[in-house]
């Protein structure tokens, strides 16, 4: 009988070379999506600026006034504020000579030493721009550093308060829809109590409770948002459960973890990767929201979401360029970011090709 | 049938591919040629992928957006062209003088309306039936298709009919307008197959007495042979043959045709080896195969396995406090010996798929015992089981299904390996997958594809290279063959075969169709609705069946051709 022992035999040389695994091959594949590569791009250079003005090469001295107060963009010309406001200058005629006070003036001795004096002092008074590339917001401050420093507060806010939705959201889910009865009726009580509360009462609640800072707004964000994932993943979970390929899986004598997030999660993935997408997008609009009610980034940091609400009252002025600067990163991100996960999620997806 | 008879539909030099991506184009269908005359069944057959639906669908251009029909294709209807037709036309066209059947009943009626609704949608569309008269006219059609009490029925939803009445509405609903042609795609495929064969009579009962058209699309050449007048048989988007059926059946010209009425399990005789496509497309020595007969294991020893009283119950909710048992399996026992077959009959419903789950703990059995080598496994604790859960494995039914879709071949094969330590190395477990695969016939490659990359059929023979990766001393099949083709089902039963005489594996065989468990097993149990009606040798049994109900099955199970039938034998002798 040529049993398996004997086929065991057959050594065959295994190739390394070839057996790619789901991200190389993913990969490739993404390569080949050209709206895929270019938002990749994009989604890496806005990394790249958030660590390069993470470390301080970038954007520093972001809070440095550099430029007059309210200085417009570069090809607007400087400010027409200059010429023609002096409020004297119709009053005062130009050809009237100075009268000389000198005789009557009992300071009048003092002036020379003042002067000399005065002439002692060193003042650098730096030359403030007229203009900049982006402009400069109401204390004289770059708007293209504040808007690359804001990247960095937003993106991170963004990105980690969706990761910490996402891992909640799935592993709560999955653990619903997988085990359900007497496990998934406590969590969908949890769920209706999440979801019957109000959020922006959840996150005063929150914020109240913990205080002011960009950990505080990761966290409230997270423990508001899972909720939206947790309902998709429970309902992928119930309808994979009964899928022959995962009872075939508990045939062979897998554990129920591995079913849980070695078969089933894979297959669910292309759900939270897009769930997760628009948690960055909601979640990047949600701090604006945060920071105009005082519960966001504290002042002395910069994010799209306070440059948003200081362009508020700019606007009233006619001052735009703030608003155009945060409003553009934050849709080049946000555009960027959405159709890259999208792609991802056609990369990972074996089936399309 | 005389030459003199009017074709309803000739379709000439039919070419239809289908757009996939930007650049890619498939060939589906490459220049066919086929009529349709008045009064009269006509057959298409051929495997999956042959073009035979596409083909049909043309005929009402039904076919999916990204289908282009070949400029020189012509296909006429009644003397029009309907390639040409306007939206309009083909409107007037569709459901009153050509009307479709679809394949899976259950997904083709609107579950929200009733099928009183929904046949009088059809009514209303190409009729001025109103009122009293639409009314008389819906009951006057499910009486004429069979429904019992019609005028009850008109009311009730489709979830409320079962599946054979689900596809009788369906046939009610295409022959409301009295059409000139049917088309019924795959009509009876889904069924059961008592089921099936009530739906065939009922189909040439309508057309013999409307004198309208059929065409009838099959993958099953044995079936199409009872009701057929012309047999179109297809492969890869051409046509092999086509003829009447005394033709086809009695003296089939093509190789390929040959093959796919001999590679179907018969009922009279029981080759070693099944013939596959293959070997008559290389013209082989067909006969010798094919009378070569098959020896199984004398039953001795002790069994293998014992089930003793297996019962499974499923509680509804009837109300607050209340509810109602149902039994999904009465009592099952039965013992299974060493290298032996045992196969499982019964219709949808039967309980024979819960059986095989309850063998192997995939559901808890409410009551009785599995004695495996002695060992109750129903009472083991699931570190106990890990042991045992090796030794019995399980063949799904569907291969679309029973196969992550993100695992490769490789990890699909290995992953068994690790869970019970089998191989001392990665490299070792990859290696044995490797060898695996070859050994059910597949390339060196494909441990690197994804399932999706590969047939039906080549996804059984992963599904079972999984299982063998084990070296479980039970396998059990479930339905396992049903969801392939004709010709492919050979080769994977021949597999199965080959295995059982190598590894000296017991098999539990589960089936709704007979001929193929005739064709396997050398025990038999027959269920329905939860309950062992018979049970014996299998050879027995269906050569004198008992009990009445498998008397039913027996007598449903398609006979092929009608006519000179024993000529098959003769079709086999004089291939020497």
């Amino acid at each position: 009988m040529n049993s398996i022992t004997s086929v065991e035999s057959i050594r065959v040389p295994p190739e390394p070379t070839r057996s790619r695994g789901v991200w190389v091959t993913a990969w490739r594949r993404l390569k080949s999506d050209r709206v895929g590569v270019v938002s990749l791009a994009i989604v890496v250079a806005f990394a790249l600026l958030v660590l390069l003005s993470f470390v301080g090469l970038v954007a520093g001295d972001w809070q440095k006034e550099v430029a007059v107060p309210d200085a417009p963009p570069t090809f607007m010309g400087p400010q027409a504020v200059q010429t023609g406001t002096d409020p004297l200058a119709n009053v005062v005629s130009k050809d009237a000579k100075p009268v000389d006070l000198t005789d009557i003036d009992p300071l009048a001795p003092k002036y020379e030493e003042w002067k000399a004096r005065a002439a002692k002092i060193q003042i650098a008074d730096t030359p403030r721009a007229d203009t900049l590339p982006f402009g400069a917001d109401r204390l004289g401050r770059d708007v293209l550093d504040k808007a690359i420093k804001g990247a960095e507060v937003s993106i991170f806010v963004g990105l980690f308060a969706a990761l910490l939705a996402t891992v909640i959201g799935t592993i709560l889910g999955a653990l619903s829809g997988y085990i359900g009865g007497k496990v998934g009726d406590f969590l969908e009580w949890v769920y209706n109590v999440f979801t019957s509360i109000p959020d922006i009462l959840l996150i005063f609640a929150f914020a109240a409770v913990l205080g002011r800072g960009i950990t505080t707004v990761i966290l409230i964000l997270g423990l508001v948002g899972w909720t939206g994932m947790y309902r998709l993943v429970r309902a992928e979970y119930i309808k994979h459960h009964n899928r022959e390929y995962v009872r075939a899986a508990e045939a062979i004598g897998t554990s129920h973890l591995s079913r849980m997030f070695v078969h089933i999660l894979p297959n669910v993935s292309h759900v939270v990767l897009v769930r997760m997408s628009l948690y960055v997008v909601g979640f990047i609009k949600a701090e604006v929201i945060l920071s105009f009610l005082g519960l966001g980034v504290p002042v002395d940091q910069v994010s799209w979401g306070t440059m948003l609400s200081e362009a508020q009252a700019e606007l009233v002025l006619g001052h735009w360029w703030q608003l155009a600067a945060a409003t553009i990163f934050m849709a080049t991100f946000v555009t960027a970011f959405s159709l890259f996960t999208d792609a991802l999620r056609d990369a990972l997806d074996p089936k399309l090709r | 049938m005389s030459d003199s008879i009017r074709n309803l539909v000739s379709v000439r030099d039919l070419h239809v591919s289908f757009r996939l991506g930007k650049h890619k184009i498939a060939e589906a269908v490459r220049g066919i040629s086929f009529d349709v005359p008045e009064n009269s069944t006509v057959a298409l057959v051929g495997e999956s992928g042959s073009g035979k639906s596409v083909s049909a669908m043309a005929i009402v251009q039904l076919l999916p957006e990204n289908a282009i029909v070949g400029p020189t294709s012509r296909i006429e209807f009644d003397g029009r062209n309907v390639l040409t037709a306007s939206d309009s036309e083909l409107r007037a066209i569709r459901g009153n003088d050509i009307s479709v059947v679809f394949q899976e009943p259950m997904t083709s009626l609107n579950p929200v309306f009733t099928v009183g609704w929904q046949i009088a949608e059809v009514l209303k569309l190409h009729t001025d039936l109103t009122g009293r008269a639409l009314n008389d006219r819906i009951i006057q059609l499910l009486n004429e298709v069979g429904i019992p009490e019609p005028k009850a029925r008109v009311d009730a939803y489709p979830h409320e009919l079962s599946g054979g009445q689900q596809q009788r509405v369906m046939i009610a609903m295409a022959i409301a307008c009295e059409p000139k042609l049917l088309i019924a795609d795959e009509p009876t495929t889904a069924l059961d197959v008592t089921v099936q064969r009530q739906i065939l009579e009922l189909i040439a009962g309508l057309q013999t007495k409307h004198r309208m058209s059929v065409l009838f699309i099959s993958h099953d050449l044995g079936l199409v042979g009872e009701i057929a007048d012309h047999v179109v048989v297809m492969r890869e988007g051409t046509v092999r043959e086509s003829g009447p059926v005394d033709q086809i059946f009695g003296a089939p010209q093509d190789a390929y045709t040959k093959a796919l009425l001999l590679c179907r399990p018969r009922l009279d005789v029981k080759p070693r080896r099944l013939p596959v496509i293959d070997d008559f497309m290389r013209n082989q020595g067909v006969a010798q195969i094919v009378l070569q007969s098959r020896q199984s294991r004398p039953q001795e020893g002790t069994p293998l396995v014992e089930a003793k009283g297996l019962r499974k119950e499923y509680r509804l909710k009837t109300g607050l406090f209340e509810h109602k048992t149902i039994e999904a399996v009465k009592e099952a026992s039965f013992n299974l010996y060493p290298g032996r077959t045992l196969g499982v009959v019964g219709e949808s419903g039967s309980g024979k798929t819960t059986v095989g789950m309850m063998l192997m703990r995939l559901t808890p059995a409410t009551k009785g015992q599995v004695f495996y080598n002695g060992v109750d496994l129903l009472t083991l604790s699931d570190r106990q089981m890990m042991e045992y859960r090796r030794k019995i494995q399980i063949i799904f039914q569907n291969p679309y299904a029973s196969l992550n879709p993100r695992f490769t071949v490789g990890q699909i094969l290995t992953e068994p390996m690790k869970i019970h330590s089998i191989g001392a190395s990665d490299q070792e477990r990859f290696s044995l997958a490797v060898a695996l695969a070859r050994r059910v016939g597949l390339d060196d490659d494909s441990v690197h594809k994804y399932p999706h990359e590969f047939s039906g059929g080549q996804r059984q023979r992963i599904a079972i290279a999984r299982c063998l990766s084990m070296k479980p001393d039970v396998l059990i099949c479930d339905e396992s063959v049903s969801a392939l083709d004709v010709s492919v089902q050979a080769t994977v039963l021949n597999l199965l075969l080959d295995l059982q005489d190598e590894f000296g594996m017991t098999y539990i065989f589960i089936s709704h169709d007979l001929a193929v468990v005739k064709y396997m097993a050398d025990d038999m149990l027959v269920m329905n609705q939860g309950a062992i009606v018979e049970r014996g040798n299998a050879d027995a049994i269906y050569a004198a069946p008992q009990n009445e109900y498998t008397q039913k099955l027996m007598n449903a199970i398609p006979r092929g051709y009608a006519g000179p039938s024993a000529s098959l034998q003769a079709l086999a002798a004089s291939e020497t």
